[in-house]
């Protein structure tokens, strides 16, 4: 039995919270019961809820556990905390298959408009800031948060800092997808891209957030390894700039704080030009650094090949520290932000091809000596080409930069393809490599339910993503020369609805793309639960066979 | 138009200006920290971190 000389007593954080939790429940209620907006009323309803669920859990959790707190220890081994990274990982797969399946929606949608079936909650402009939060934020930002708590712990060699914190950031962070994305659904939105959500969510998302990044910083605060390894830079230079970029993006001005509706403060060009800072550094820090980090670590260690050159690292990180702040202006092209600060945009886009392929080489590299685990393991062979696609996509997004280019690109469906081999190809292929690694050593499992089923994802979701980038190419190119058509005596020569009807064919091409992808995930699904659930036990090894150190 | 030289134009001047080189001397000495031959033996180490925890 545990030590009879502790005393059970809740700690400041259980008692804490709890209090904050029941206070925040009562205040829901009267908000809700005050609400101005129908859809405001459901979000103070479901969080009166939600808040009353967490007074439960907390007090349950305490009355459950034994009186001393997890060690940070056992037998001279750090004692990780795997139960918040598994909890992320599952949601991660969860919001990853419906931001999915609304991308095939709305891409059905654009093919096929009778999909909208007139209902105002699933017409394409409320399903597509669904799609696009469901996937950044709802499956990578789930994606992020389990993998930097899992390499933080490993790579510090200590256990995540906080008791209840660590879960307040997943299930924080959960719910705050939970209000987003119903919101979406009830026509609360602020119009600006990927920062949809409306003020309460908002300020919600900044509580969580600091407490990320508490946790995250106190893990390397107690850390028993002396370097902070480079992932770890990456995952906090996410986190810092993210919470930078959410606060400088959202400062609003509710209509009353019993609804939904609030104005920007900033307003005409700037506000513009804040947003794309937002927007573009949305895709360099939570996009790009964040899942950099993942490659860092998992490709490594799933190759067991050291990084191919760690100097190339700090060089890649900082690089990418100094220039992507400034590249926002170039989704302003000819539009009334200055001219300067369009080609000052344009001009730290280009400058940022080196560190991207520096970055792009040392990942790829990092193989040297194990190429050929390629042909025998499908997870690092989805790593590696999800490296690739970092490449290409960081190539072409530069050239889209040049004022001239982006001439023809912009508003077209090539910025669409663009997106999604960042998106599909890095982005995706980078997390499922992560989570095919992350769920056998979180969960305790020798290895995967069966790599055949990896190898048929691999295949399967490869040609979803050809399919989908090959038909916004040519969509993409084909709708801006059409656009700038011009007859022999000066007049437009296309139509747009002429335009419209030459993207039908690209649109379908796109939407099985789409749906490939989709399958992809799901066979992922099945694989990662049936490792869980019927997957062999790693066996400990007994603490008496440890060598010494 | 001509710009008027005043104390005020030159002092924001000089410090929106000196942003440049500030940040280009940083930079130049994180890449000279990397590349330092002294810390070639450490860095190697780092890069083994993933492949050496418990």
């Amino acid at each position: 039995m545990s030590q009879p000389s502790i005393s059970k007593s809740m700690t400041i954080g259980e008692s804490g919270l709890a209090v904050v939790f029941a206070v925040t429940a009562f205040l829901c209620v009267i908000a809700s019961a005050k609400a101005l907006d129908a859809p405001f009323a459901f979000h103070a309803a479901l969080s009166a809820a939600a808040s009353l669920a967490a007074v439960f859990v907390i007090i349950n959790r305490y009355l459950d556990r034994p009186a001393a707190l997890p060690p940070q220890e056992i037998n001279g081994r750090p004692n990780y905390n795997m139960g918040p990274i598994k909890f992320s990982s599952f949601m991660a797969m969860f919001w990853g298959i419906a931001g999915f399946l609304v991308g095939l929606i709305i891409a059905s949608q654009l093919a096929w408009p009778a999909l909208n079936f007139d209902l105002p909650w699933i017409q394409f402009g409320r399903l597509r800031p669904l799609h696009t939060s469901a996937v950044i934020f709802a499956f990578g930002g789930n994606v992020l948060i389990a993998t930097s708590f899992y390499v933080v712990q490993k790579s510090c060699r200590a256990r995540l800092a906080g008791d209840l914190a660590p879960w307040f950031v997943v299930l924080g962070y959960n719910f705050f997808i939970l209000i987003a994305g119903t919101g979406y659904l009830l026509g609360v939105t602020q119009s600006k891209e990927y920062a949809e959500p409306e003020w309460y969510a908002d300020l919600w998302l900044t509580i969580v957030w600091v407490a990320y990044l508490l946790v995250f910083l106190a893990t390397i605060i107690k850390r028993k390894e002396p370097h902070i390894f480079v992932a770890n830079w990456f995952y906090l230079a996410f986190i810092v700039t993210i919470a930078v970029l959410h606060l400088g993006n959202n400062p609003a001005l509710p209509v009353s704080v019993f609804g939904s509706k609030s104005y920007i403060a900033w307003g005409g060009i700037q506000d513009a030009m804040f947003q794309w800072w937002y927007g573009h550094n949305a895709v360099g820090f939570f996009l790009t650094a964040g899942f950099l980090a993942i490659m860092y670590y998992f490709i490594p260690k799933r190759a067991e090949r050291p990084i191919y050159s760690y100097r190339l690292s700090i060089i890649h990180f900082w690089a990418l520290i100094f220039l992507y702040i400034w590249a926002g202006p170039h989704h302003l092209h000819y539009t009334a932000l200055p001219d300067w600060t369009q080609t000052l945009g344009m001009t730290f886009s280009i400058m940022l091809w080196m560190p991207s392929w520096g970055g792009m080489i040392n990942g790829l590299m990092t193989l040297s000596g194990a190429w050929d685990k390629l042909r025998t393991d499908p997870v690092l062979r989805m790593l590696v080409v999800s490296v690739a696609f970092y490449g290409m996509s960081t190539f072409e997004g530069p050239m889209m930069s040049i004022k001239v280019v982006n001439s023809l690109s912009h508003y077209t469906d090539w910025t669409i393809g663009h997106v999604h081999s960042g998106a599909l190809g890095w982005v995706g292929f980078v997390s499922f490599g992560a989570l095919y690694c992350l769920v056998p050593w979180a969960w305790n499992r020798k290895g995967l339910y069966s790599l055949k089923l990896v190898n048929w994802h691999f295949w399967v979701a490869t040609l979803g993503i050809v399919l989908y980038i090959s038909a916004m190419w040519v969509s993409g190119i084909l709708q801006g020369l059409m656009w700038r058509a011009y007859t022999s005596l000066g007049f437009l020569e296309y139509s747009f609805i002429e335009t419209v009807e030459a993207m039908h064919p690209f649109y379908i091409i796109r939407a099985a793309g789409g749906g490939l992808f989709l399958i992809g995930a799901l066979i992922m699904a099945y694989n990662l639960w049936m490792t869980v659930r019927v997957g062999e036990a790693e066996v400990q090894m007994p603490v008496a066979l440890q060598p010494a150190e | 138009m001509k710009a008027i030289l005043t104390l005020d134009n030159l002092a924001s001047g000089l410090v929106t200006t000196i942003w440049t080189p500030v940040f280009v001397a940083i930079f130049l000495a994180i890449v000279a920290y990397a590349f330092w031959p002294r810390n070639k033996a450490a860095f190697d180490e780092a890069a083994h971190l993933p492949l050496r925890e418990e």
